[in-house]
């Protein structure tokens, strides 16, 4: 049985292309609320609104969408404008101010809500959940062609989003890195600021007629912040935010026809599933991402240190065979005791060095290959350079030069090791008076 | 096809919801009118009876309801207030959402395995298991990436309650169990609370506020200086860990009772009132506690005589009212007093300007040293003080007009200043106290004579007599009681008083 036999280009069609223009419309202003650390704005102005919308329909007596829109819009943007007055007349902390302010919208939300519940089907629920599933069901005629109303909609908002971050590109970007430096260059950062979030009220109010809250305040979050973990240029971060935010709208559609299948329902919430899916392509980056994912930077530290176990095996080995003038052989306990690793650990490292030819085994004992010595040799001089410039250059006392060369050793190439030696022209011996290997 | 199914669905989960917010209004024993207008918007007054039967709590499910809430807003109270402290307000807010994919899912799993999904032990068991996942996915956000606190709450937030939506959505679907009822953890059904949600909001009301007394020094210090805190070798990460989970249980006790928005409401609003209150955090935690007992107990009082008023919601604008009240009256850090003190250090600085002024006139007339309290001292013109100073001509005017009815200076005619005996006292002190500080700051700063005016000038304002006396021990020569030492520097009286000489 195919499991998408329900699939319907007129119907699923139009859900997910009003997901993705959602997705994509918060995505844009999310990069920004992510690195202002404002991401709990959209979480905040989305449960504000319910009193705008309330009141639009107490002023007005209908339920048409531009009176609910436009209240719902002007809410949103007291919110922020509250916020920021509690935060700074009243000195709150800005997540207590936050919480302040929508909680207490909300409830008066709720109560003008409920004031009309007995009357009139105006529901807390719709706002919360969205009704995305619903969105073929009302069309309007663009040019001949029958267009989901909210399809429509979001097109115009996501349309302008885009020109807003287009126009204002160099402004966000300064004013959310350097707020500072963005008013001495003459950019107005309460502008930007409020600029920012009336964009995010008209989003977030336009999107969750359509497609319910969950889905706005993840999508102004979730693949922001993914993106933010992908890169470190602005503008590769927005691209990529737009990427993740389509792709759950897309996977999240499929997902909620798919997933209750597995346990014998039919479908489930398209907009929550949309958020999860969001949710799981965060996990993603936040464990892969390539420069920041945390098992990338951990196999990164693993690779590290094992290379820096490698280097210490010849540098013994190297150091070893100068004390006794002829080829050196140690075994793998001494060089365990020695260096301190663990069992498991140094086999790894023997073994790779082994493979790298760096090393030969003869019954047990390991000893230098010449290329073995020379990557040795290397090590060794960086080691005693460096003692011998702490000691000149820096003044470092003689107990504590040690771990520190041996530090340094690690991270040091021939181009450091040569500027070393001409800064100090030409040394041969180290403090301790042995002899510094030539290249 | 499907999608329209789904759709009815829908409207019918969403026509639920609605029936359960009205299901509070229908509670309320409310004189409706059939048929009125939907632009009706007259609000029934409630007869004396019900008045009676609330406040003299007569009716079983009132006192239950207000018991309940009330020790619901203690127990809030007292945990949001070392969140508040903490920075982690809106904690409450990611941690109570992230808890509804867990009610979700214990409702289905249960039902599927034949029991009764909707048996509340379960669900709080479930609930709380994602609560707990919710935590520690915010620190493994915040530790291990290099997003911040805001992101990693509004990820599991919205995440978490993206799931718990979608899992409802099959919920919905489930032949046995009907799952209504669920969205209660979403709205709060503060007034159809059982005697079995009271015991439990008062049993763990009860041990959230024994853990928050027993832990008080240690969690004080770890929303004060947790690096300092560490560095004492208190477990850091264990005590955030017990605050959270305190969070979370408070949490989970109240989304029944009030719903989830209102119960990160609950968790900020009354801390945020009692900040403004006091500087001591054992004062403010009591004075948090006792405001959400008390938003708890009118709240869901008005809304158990007033029709139509859900009690959760009334719960929070009643919290907002002593916000905002706080915010602007509270004695510690409300607007009204730090304007007021503002406005007193202010006119107190305008008053010391101006003596200090005239007595450098003064000073600069007859040589330093050689002015001593008369009653009256020689006049000084306005036009001369003006120069003194960035002031204009009409500011200086009102700040005279002050000295004067403090009787500290005369005016007399054609812009005649005398110093009274009173105001010399304190222009002689004023000066002493600047010139002291400019000595100091030369002899133990290494300060060019000529840019210690404008740092004294900050300071002397704020020197009090130990500070004072200090200052005389510190430099040698120098006596209580002594006369007022020459400026260090030219002062304007007597820049002004060469160029005039200078003049042809």
């Amino acid at each position: 049985m195919n499991p998408l036999e329900h699939w319907n280009w007129a119907l699923d069609g139009w859900i997910v292309a009003a997901g993705i223009l959602c997705a994509v419309a918060s995505a844009l202003l999310g990069n920004f609320l992510v690195l202002r650390k404002m991401s709990m704005l959209g979480d905040a102005i989305s449960h504000a609104v319910l009193p705008g919308l309330a009141a639009a329909f107490f002023i007005t007596g209908t339920r048409d969408s531009l009176p609910m829109f436009i209240g719902a819009a002007v809410v949103g943007i007291l919110t922020a404008l509250f916020t920021e007055w509690i935060r700074g007349f009243g000195k709150v902390d800005e997540g207590a101010a936050m919480g302040v302010v929508f909680t207490s919208l909300f409830a008066a939300g709720l109560v003008m809500i409920v004031q009309a519940a007995d009357r009139v089907d105006l529901d807390p629920g719709c706002v919360l959940y969205g009704a995305i599933e619903m969105t073929p069901l009302n069309t309007v005629s663009v040019g001949g062609f029958e267009i989901p109303r909210v399809v429509v909609v979001l097109s115009s908002v996501l349309l302008i989003n885009l020109f807003a971050v287009v126009l204002f590109y160099k402004e966000f970007k300064i004013a959310s890195f350097d707020p500072a430096l963005a008013t001495t260059l003459g950019i107005n950062d309460s502008f930007m600021h409020y600029l920012l979030t009336t964009l995010v009220a008209v989003t977030a109010v336009a999107s969750f007629e359509a497609v319910g809250n969950i889905l706005v305040v993840a999508m102004f979050i979730v693949p922001a912040a993914a993106a933010y973990l992908c890169t470190d240029r602005l503008g590769t971060m927005i691209v990529i935010s737009v990427i993740v935010a389509a792709l759950s709208a897309i996977f999240g559609h499929i997902g909620a026809m798919l997933v209750p299948q597995l346990i014998g329902y039919h479908s489930t919430n398209t907009a929550g599933m949309m958020a999860t899916m969001a949710g799981l392509l965060f996990v993603v980056a936040a464990l892969f991402a390539p420069r920041y994912g945390v098992v990338v930077t951990f196999a990164r530290r693993v690779m590290l240190s094992l290379r820096i176990l490698a280097e210490d095996v010849v540098g013994l080995l190297y150091r070893a065979e100068e004390r006794s003038q002829t080829g050196a052989m140690l075994n793998r306990d001494s060089l365990q005791t020695t260096l301190l690793g663990k069992p498991g650990i140094i086999a790894i490292v023997l073994a790779w060095l082994l493979r790298r030819g760096d090393l030969v085994t003869h019954q047990g004992e390991y000893g230098l290959t010449d290329q073995g010595r020379e990557r040795a040799r290397a090590l060794v001089r960086s080691h005693r350079l460096w003692e011998q410039y702490l000691v000149n250059t820096v003044g470092v006392a003689e107990n504590r030069l040690h771990p520190k060369a041996e530090q340094l050793e690690h991270y040091t190439n021939p181009s450091m090791r040569s500027q070393l030696d001409e800064e100090m022209e030409h040394p041969t011996v180290d403090p301790h008076g042995t002899p510094i290997p030539t290249e | 096809m499907i999608a329209t199914r789904r759709s009815l669905v829908l409207l019918l989960v969403a026509t639920a919801i609605v029936g359960h917010s009205a299901a509070i209004a229908d509670e309320q024993p409310a004189t409706r009118i059939a048929n009125r207008s939907i632009t009706d918007r007259s609000v029934d007054w409630p007869t004396w009876q019900q008045w009676r039967r609330v406040l003299l709590l007569e009716d079983y499910n009132t006192r239950v309801v207000l018991l309940g809430t009330t020790l619901l807003g203690i127990a809030a109270g007292a945990v949001g207030n070392f969140t508040l402290l903490r920075k982690r307000a809106l904690m409450g807010d990611a941690l109570s959402h992230a808890t509804l994919p867990g009610v979700g899912l214990a409702f289905v799993c249960t039902t599927l395995a034949g029991g009764d999904g909707k048996s509340l032990p379960v669900l709080l068991a479930g609930a709380a298991i994602s609560g707990v996942i919710g935590l520690a996915a915010i620190m493994f956000i915040r530790n291990l990436t290099r997003l911040k606190e805001d992101a990693a709450l509004g990820i599991v937030l919205s995440v978490f309650f993206g799931a718990g939506i979608a899992v409802l959505g099959v919920a919905q679907q489930m032949k046995t169990g009907h799952a209504a009822g669920l969205e209660a953890f979403i709205y709060g059904k503060a007034a159809s609370m059982g005697a079995l949600d009271a015991q439990l909001i008062g049993a763990t009301g009860l041990i959230a506020a024994l853990v928050c007394v027993l832990l008080f020094k240690e969690l004080r210090l770890l929303c004060f200086d947790e690096a300092f805190a560490g560095s004492r070798g208190y477990p850091v990460v264990l005590l955030d860990v017990v605050l959270m989970v305190l969070v979370v249980t408070v949490t989970l006790v109240g989304l029944q009772a009030v719903g989830l928005i209102l119960m990160v409401a609950l968790l900020v609003i009354p801390a945020a009132a009692a900040r403004f209150w006091t500087e001591r955090m054992a004062v403010m935690a009591v004075i948090s506690a006792a405001l959400g007992a008390i938003s708890a107990l009118l709240g869901a009082g008005m809304s158990a005589v007033f029709p139509r008023l859900p009690s959760g919601a009334m719960i929070v604008l009643v919290a907002t009212a002593g916000f905002l009240f706080s915010m602007f009256f509270g004695p510690a850090r409300g607007i009204v007093m730090r304007s007021l003190h503002q406005w007193r250090t202010e006119l107190k600085v305008q008053r010391h300007h101006l003596l200090r002024a005239i007595y450098e006139l003064l000073e600069g007339r007859k040589g330093p040293g050689e002015l001593s309290a008369v009653a009256e001292s020689a006049p000084v013109l306005v036009n001369e003080l003006v120069a003194m100073r960035s002031w204009n001509a009409r500011q200086l005017q009102s700040y005279l007009r002050r000295a004067e009815s403090q009787g500290l200076v005369r005016r007399g005619d054609a812009g005649q200043v005398r110093l009274t005996r009173q105001g010399f006292r304190e222009a002689e002190k004023l000066t002493y106290d600047h010139r002291l500080w400019e000595l100091f700051l030369t002899r133990y700063a290494d300060i060019a004579p000529s840019q210690v005016d404008r740092a004294a000038d900050a300071i002397e304002h704020v020197l009090d007599a130990r500070m004072i006396a200090e200052l005389e021990s510190l430099l040698p020569g120098r006596k209580a009681g002594q006369a007022v030492p020459p400026s260090l520097h030219p002062t304007l009286a007597m820049q002004s008083g060469e160029g005039s000489d200078g003049l042809p």
